[in-house]
């Protein structure tokens, strides 16, 4: 047999009909369901007269529009619209029959992270959503990539999807990480190099040292971001610490399925001779911590660097550049570590995981937000801030002049009420710095947990490695 | 879905990379149940100001625009979130196609399930067309699925890649899901075979 890589063997074990062209039927293990893109799927059905195929596959869970105040369970905290948006999703769940974890429960929060938390996700299995940071259940393995609305509507029907199949690429981040650098350096450092529109029509899986030596979180995190270097997979290949994981999770296997799926997954890696269409590499040595400086995440940079100027950009990039400038308020040449921030949001389903919020207790142990700053902490999920307020992490936050926040997507993009206003500028551990994206004319800088409790503290853009 | 064959109109250049999908329908417009009227929002934030009233630089609000069909873009046109809100928006605006040198992957399958075209063409190309599309309601792109071709009105003709599948889905308006349900033996006999592979998915 020819060699293959990972995404190989997953996607071959999941192709339920091929075309003569080429196009694929793909069959899909895990469905996973929000609010916010899922209403007009449901609706659909409702007017073709078609059921969820397989209903035992597919979890719903709100996150996109609930407030994360501690009084949300008064419905007046949410608006008209959004409220209208998880009731839709409440009726959904019951009308067809699928795995469903409301707004009152404990084990709510983002889908990205309840899924693996709950163990619907697992080693070699594909897994959708219609929600473009659904590569972050790359991490184990699994096949996972955000779908559009009619997508959603196609799986809910058929449990199938309609692929061709990608390239592959490899990132390899070889070597160790210095002290303060993190996962999150990681993969913002990857799309810096790509470009954001570098992974587009290929499936990319991360390996090399600093990969391996990093927690399932940190996986997580670097796979969450492949969408935003134009990829809509990132894969990591299972070893042991993906099993422990998964281990004893409620939805993973037991007893005897639990052995042979380990057999199975123990096969799921690339064969040394596969074959790959683009490689890109990094020595983890040479990552610093980075933030971004304008309003796509391929504008990033150390924190020790200065604000660019458009002119160190060629083709589009340069109107582009001078754009985000703009918006940014950004002058150039200005050392990155003197801009002054209003807000820091710590929290999304890139870095609200139980070891982000070790990474910013770490740093905010002792200390006290800078007087006049917003700050912030959204657990990914109920149960990441149980954990949370047992590890005694909570204490820390709050002592240190934290708001401690419920579950949710939060200020990752404001559609619910956490928001920024016009001009505010916020160090946020999410995904996107778009114009907009944390409400009208807000600014975001994307960092790591660490870094974003660093800016907490001072009140400006911080390199971390001066707190540690 | 609406099919497509051939469009005539006019295009609006939008001369910028990476417009992504904040820009094209922000957030604060994926809170409907419905996949119609996001057309008003389409570049919401590009479009009006803070009170609301049309910004009248903005290539949309122009009156040789209004009618806008066709959109010619820079690179990495899509980039960002799964939102199919994204196509409705654009759809329901009344574009048809987009142009631009690449597109993002999730964007470029949500527009198909639309009846929307989104073409790739050289960067050389997309200059062309773009300039073109500066001369306003004066210059009329036509677009020929089946031909696979593009052409302005001074006669200059490109010609596109599609994918086959997706052609003949936009052409005849097809349903996926109708088309897909008629596998379902094959879907059947594969769930059967993977149940016993893989008990435990
Ligand atoms: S946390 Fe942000 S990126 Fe993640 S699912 Fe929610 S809105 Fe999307």
């Amino acid at each position: 047999m020819s060699p293959k890589t990972l995404y190989d063997k997953i996607w071959d074990a999941h192709v339920a009909h091929e075309a003569e062209d080429g196009t694929c039927l793909l069959y899909i293990d895990r469905h996973l369901v929000h609010e916010v893109t899922s209403p007009q799927a449901f609706e659909g059905l409702r007017m073709s007269n078609r059921t969820v195929r397989a209903p035992d596959k597919t979890i719903a869970v709100p996150d996109h529009n609930v407030p994360t105040t501690l009084d949300r369970a008064n419905a007046a905290t949410m608006t008209e619209d959004s409220r209208i948006q998880v009731e839709a999703l409440d009726k959904n769940a019951a009308d067809f029959g699928i795995h469903y974890y409301p707004v009152s429960d404990v084990r709510q929060g983002i889908v990205h992270i309840v899924g693996p938390e709950q163990g619907w996700t697992l080693p070699g299995m594909t897994v959708v959503c219609g929600d473009s940071h659904t590569a972050t259940h790359g991490a184990f393995g699994a096949l996972a990539h955000g779908i559009g609305t009619s997508e959603v509507e196609h799986v809910l029907a058929t449990q199938t999807l309609i692929q061709r199949k990608g390239k592959n690429m490899k990132v390899e981040i070889t070597g160790k990480l210095r002290p303060g650098v993190t996962a999150k350096d990681i993969t913002l450092s990857v799309i810096g190099v790509t470009g954001t529109a570098g992974g587009t029509g290929y499936v990319i899986e991360y390996c090399g040292e600093a990969i391996r030596d990093l927690s399932m979180e940190g996986r997580m995190t670097v796979c969450n971001m492949a969408i935003e270097g134009g990829a809509r997979a990132g894969l990591i290949a299972p070893d042991e610490k993906t099993f422990e994981y998964c281990m004893g999770r409620p939805h993973a296997p037991k007893g005897a399925q639990w052995e042979a799926a380990l057999a199975w997954w123990k096969t799921l890696y690339s064969d040394p001779d596969a074959h790959w269409d683009k490689v890109v590499t990094l020595k983890g040595e040479d990552i610093a911590p980075v933030v971004t400086w304008g309003t796509s995440p391929e504008d990033v940079l150390p924190i020790t660097a200065n604000v660019p100027s458009a002119s160190d950009f060629a083709g589009g990039k340069v109107d582009a550049a001078q754009r985000s400038l703009d918006y940014m308020g950004l002058t150039p040449g200005t050392p990155l570590s003197e801009v002054e921030i209003d807000t820091v949001f710590i929290g999304s389903c890139t870095n609200g995981r139980i070891e982000d919020l070790r990474a910013a207790a770490e740093i905010l142990k002792g200390k006290k937000v800078k007087e006049g700053l917003r700050a912030m902490i959204v657990p990914g999920s109920g149960l990441v801030r149980a954990q949370a307020e047992e590890e005694g992490l909570a204490d820390i936050f709050k002592e240190a002049g934290f708001e401690w926040r419920l579950a949710g997507c939060s200020m990752c993009l404001a559609m619910n009420p956490d928001q920024l206003s016009p001009g505010e500028r916020c160090a946020a551990t999410s995904n996107r710095n778009f114009e907009g994206r944390q409400g009208r004319g807000g600014r975001t800088h994307l960092m790591s947990p660490a870094m974003a409790a660093a800016a907490a503290v001072t009140g400006k853009l911080t390199d971390v490695r001066e707190m540690m | 879905m609406e099919k497509f064959e051939k469009l005539s109109g006019i295009a609006a250049p939008m001369p910028l990379i990476n417009i992504d999908t904040d820009m094209i329908i922000p957030k604060q417009f994926l809170k409907t149940i419905k996949r119609s009227g996001l057309g008003v929002n389409l570049f919401d934030e590009m479009r009006y100001d803070d009170d609301g009233n049309e910004i009248p630089d903005f290539v949309l609000n122009k009156p040789q625009y209004r009618e806008t069909q066709i959109l010619i873009a820079g690179d990495n046109f899509g980039c960002g979130s799964s939102r199919e809100h994204a196509p409705w928006a654009i759809k329901d605006f009344g574009i048809r196609c987009v142009i631009a040198p690449s597109f993002a992957d999730i964007f470029y399958n949500n527009c198909f399930k639309n009846g929307i075209l989104p073409i790739a063409l050289p960067q050389e190309q997309v200059d062309i067309l773009m300039k073109e599309a500066e001369k306003g309601a004066n210059a009329r792109v036509e677009i020929d699925l089946e031909a696979q071709t593009v052409s302005t009105s001074d006669g200059e003709v490109f010609s596109f890649e599609v994918d086959a599948f997706k052609k003949h889905c936009l052409l005849e308006g097809l349903d996926d899901i109708g088309l897909t349900m008629e596998k379902a033996a094959s879907i059947d006999a594969f769930e059967a075979k993977a149940s016993q592979a893989r008990p435990w998915v």
